[in-house]
């Protein structure tokens, strides 16, 4: 009965927090109308999203998320480094191809996502199948580094938390 | 005092990202490495004036505002989806197939999975 009428209980929290950041108050007026929306929109949406996505640990989640903002500041100073130092002839760019353990397509997105977030590397496609991601990175002298990173650093933590 | 003294850092080393995204879309020569430098003024450029506006708000205007996070968040879940269309666009378009690297797998990348779709377009083409 619960879950029939909050099939996403998630997304149905994620957007409580998000209509009253959008208000930037606490009033009981906007408490009653960030539940009225938090109730109907996971309703209204739900036959585009049948399955619900096992979130193991939300512990493990924060834990990424603060990772990967510290990631996508180191990056950022890296690839500031090679734009204003490289001279462009040294600028080894490369295709390369991550196979995946990862099968929930919520945690691909977030992989994908989490890859072109960190500056150098973009996530540019996905095999037919879904079983392997082409990225594309700035600078890449050793792609096999590149691609292990991902899969230890990244694709690891997600299988924790999602599978 | 102090606050003011943070904001303004974090204002300079915002915009200082910005610029170098912008000079990376100059200097770079390949459309796929151009793609770089701007998504990535998005995440410290953007966020470092959003974490100022946050601290200016709490500390001189005395009045707290979380909008800013909001902002933050559509950011990082609509710029992943901006880069990969236009990749996936620029691999359609003047990518050669045959310069990607293999899968790794049985199936081609997805972009390129075009096989009922190529001799369609090529019957369209052929009719006066």
């Amino acid at each position: 009965m619960l879950a029939r009428i909050f099939p996403h209980p998630v997304l149905t929290a994620g957007l409580i927090v998000i209509w009253l950041l959008l208000v930037n108050h606490i009033k009981v007026g906007s408490l009653v109308m960030a539940a009225i929306l938090g109730t109907a929109i996971p309703l209204l949406t739900r036959s585009y999203w049948p399955d619900r996505p096992r979130i193991r640990s939300l512990r493990a989640l924060a834990g990424y998320a603060l990772l990967v903002v510290w990631d996508i500041i180191l990056a950022n100073i890296i690839v500031a480094r090679i734009i204003l130092f490289k001279p462009n002839d040294r600028i080894e760019t490369r295709w390369i191809t991550v196979p995946l353990d990862l099968r929930t397509p919520e945690a691909i997105t977030l992989l994908a996502a989490t890859i072109t977030l960190t500056p150098g590397t973009v996530t540019a496609d996905m095999s037919a199948c879904g079983r392997a991601l082409l990225i594309h990175s700035l600078h890449a002298p050793d792609p096999d580094a590149v691609r292990d990173e991902i899969k230890s650093r990244y694709e690891a933590r997600l299988k924790r938390i999602f599978e | 005092m102090i606050a003011e003294v943070v904001i303004s850092l974090l204002l300079v080393i915002g915009g200082a990202f910005g610029l170098i995204g912008s000079l990376g879309l100059l200097k770079l020569r390949q459309p796929m490495q151009r793609l770089h430098a701007p998504t990535k003024a998005t995440t410290i450029g953007v966020g470092a004036a959003l974490l100022a506006s946050i601290i200016y708000a709490a500390t001189v205007l005395d009045d707290p505002s979380w909008q800013e996070l909001l902002i933050m968040v559509f950011l990082f879940i609509t710029s992943p989806i901006t880069a990969n269309f236009l990749s996936k666009a620029h691999l359609h378009r003047t990518i050669p197939p045959d310069s990607l690297p293999p899968t790794g797998t049985d199936s081609p990348w997805a972009t390129l999975d075009t096989e009922d779709a190529a001799p369609a377009r090529d019957a369209d083409r052929q009719a006066p």
